[in-house]
């Protein structure tokens, strides 16, 4: 078992946590740990760190521990965790901004999540609107998982819920610019 | 009643039902909408996970395109509910936000403009008792679970129903003539994109929600998401070939319900879309209607 000394990684961690606790807007400390939102997390099971762990991570400074999880990357947003917290710490707004963190220090645990996403925005940016027939065929070959779902394709068009051509809309030099201007004002995208 | 109207990716795509049901049903009940022209996508689910202003922005384009027009935005998809509404709120409590935003997305945008939830606006705008005078095919006999999801009811000062045990879309299935069901997995996640970026784990969460509306005894389930819907209709058999369990349970979107309600065909609807074969269920309904004709 590793040892950890806890009163230096509470320094050497100091400014990372800030920059949680100002860009979340979360008082990490107000946590008892209780337990509750691990009770309820849907996605717990699958995760390497209770979210009650990596809420206890960030209060003892330990926070490239909570960086390098998986469990940021596989939280789904349910939001459960945040709305029964009986200390109103919105846990969910928590794994949401170390995750945006991670990505920007390059620590990407679940890379198929990960490429799940820039494929998303990539198809927003293009078009304007998701593509989900090129979504689907983007995570099948970037994520080197060539025959995942493939069955569906075929009923999928001839439901008429899967089109050969993405929809691109008119004003889309518009939502380019949203992506511009959010990318001149710093923004990881 | 008139509302901007924002369909969403899903909705022109995996969701067809969705809009198919939507617009039939508005135009049944006289509700007007009118379709955000050239609107774009609200980002979810990936935009909040990677950049917050680009979270806030991309729904905001819609919004302000609405607020030019005076019009409140009715949303039928739950994720693209809460990302609009998280957008409208951050914009109205505080006049920073409003001007970042205004300036990212190159239109004004102060928060006037309203998302509402299509549910919500069904419920409370039109109401029950309206919407009940317009049903000619009672839903009879039809055992409902609601499943509300995540996104429509919660974060809990974005919703509109209880966070945990939300009722309208169960007084609604009543309104219709249809018995709703109390279950335990009406919020439950069912694990959004995770079915298709990370199969196994998504397949977990599908699988407990579908076994949680069998143990009650439900015909069917009432979604008002469209990943919703195609985690449980659509995968339904992946789940089965998981566990080995027959589920047999088709997955209605609440509009498609209240559109047979209504009378209104299930072609027209897109109900002949789905995977899960919806037939035993719009027999029952009818046989139900031919019992209480006949004398």
């Amino acid at each position: 078992m590793e040892t950890i000394e806890l009163t230096s990684a509470l320094e050497q961690g100091k400014d990372t946590l800030e920059a949680i606790v100002k860009e979340s807007g979360v008082q990490v400390t107000r946590c008892y740990q209780c337990g509750k939102c691990t009770g309820g997390c849907p996605v717990a099971f699958a995760m390497d760190k209770a979210p009650r762990e990596i809420m206890r991570l960030l209060q003892l400074g330990l926070v490239e521990e909570a960086l390098r999880s998986k469990t940021i990357w596989l939280c789904a947003s349910c939001d459960t965790c945040s709305t029964r917290c009986p200390r109103e710490v919105d846990i969910a707004k928590v794994m949401e901004t170390l995750r945006i963190m991670a990505k920007k220090k390059g620590y990407i645990t679940e890379k198929r999540m990960d490429l799940f996403h820039n494929l998303f925005l990539k198809s927003v940016e293009t078009t304007g609107r998701v593509y989900e027939g090129g979504l689907v065929l983007g995570r099948n070959i970037l994520g080197m998982q060539p025959f995942r779902d493939v069955h569906l394709g075929p009923s999928m068009f001839l439901k008429g819920k899967i089109s050969p051509l993405p929809h691109i809309i008119k004003d889309n030099g518009e939502v380019k610019k949203i992506f511009a201007n959010v990318r001149k004002r710093g923004g990881n995208v | 009643m008139k509302y901007a109207y924002f369909p969403g990716c899903s909705l022109s795509s995996t969701g067809l039902e969705y809009d198919m049901s939507t617009r039939k049903v508005a135009q049944a009940l006289g509700i007007d909408l009118w379709e955000i022209p050239e609107w774009n996508c609200c980002g979810a689910s990936s935009a909040h996970l990677t950049d917050q202003l680009l979270a806030l922005a991309l729904p905001a384009r819609n919004l302000a395109i609405a607020e030019a027009e005076g019009l409140d935005v009715a949303i039928p998809c739950a994720a693209c509910y809460a990302r609009s509404k998280a957008t409208e709120v951050e914009v109205r409590a505080s006049k920073e936000m409003e001007q970042t935003i205004s300036e990212v997305i190159e239109r004004p945008y102060t928060g006037k403009a309203r998302a509402r939830a299509l549910l919500d606006i069904f419920v409370k705008d039109y109401g029950l008792d309206a919407i009940g005078t317009m049903v000619n095919k009672p839903l009879k006999g039809l055992k409902v679970v609601s499943y509300y999801g995540c996104l429509l009811v919660r974060p809990p000062k974005l919703g509109f129903d209880d966070p945990e045990d939300p009722q309208s879309m169960d007084s609604l299935i009543e309104a219709l003539g249809g018995t709703p069901l109390n279950w335990a997995f009406k919020t439950e996640c069912c694990g959004a994109a995770h079915a298709t970026a990370q199969g196994e784990i998504g397949l977990s969460m599908i699988e407990r929600i579908l076994s949680g509306a069998k143990e009650v005894g439900a015909d069917c389930i009432a979604t008002a998401c469209p990943l919703c819907m195609n985690n449980l209709d659509m995968r339904q058999n992946q789940a089965t070939a998981k566990t080995g369990e027959q589920y047999n349970l088709p997955i209605f979107y609440f509009t498609e319900l209240m559109g047979l309600a209504l009378g209104l065909k299930p072609e027209e609807l897109g109900v002949n879309k789905h995977f899960v074969n919806t037939s035993e269920v719009l027999n029952k309904l009818n046989e139900a209607l031919t019992r209480r004709d006949t004398p």
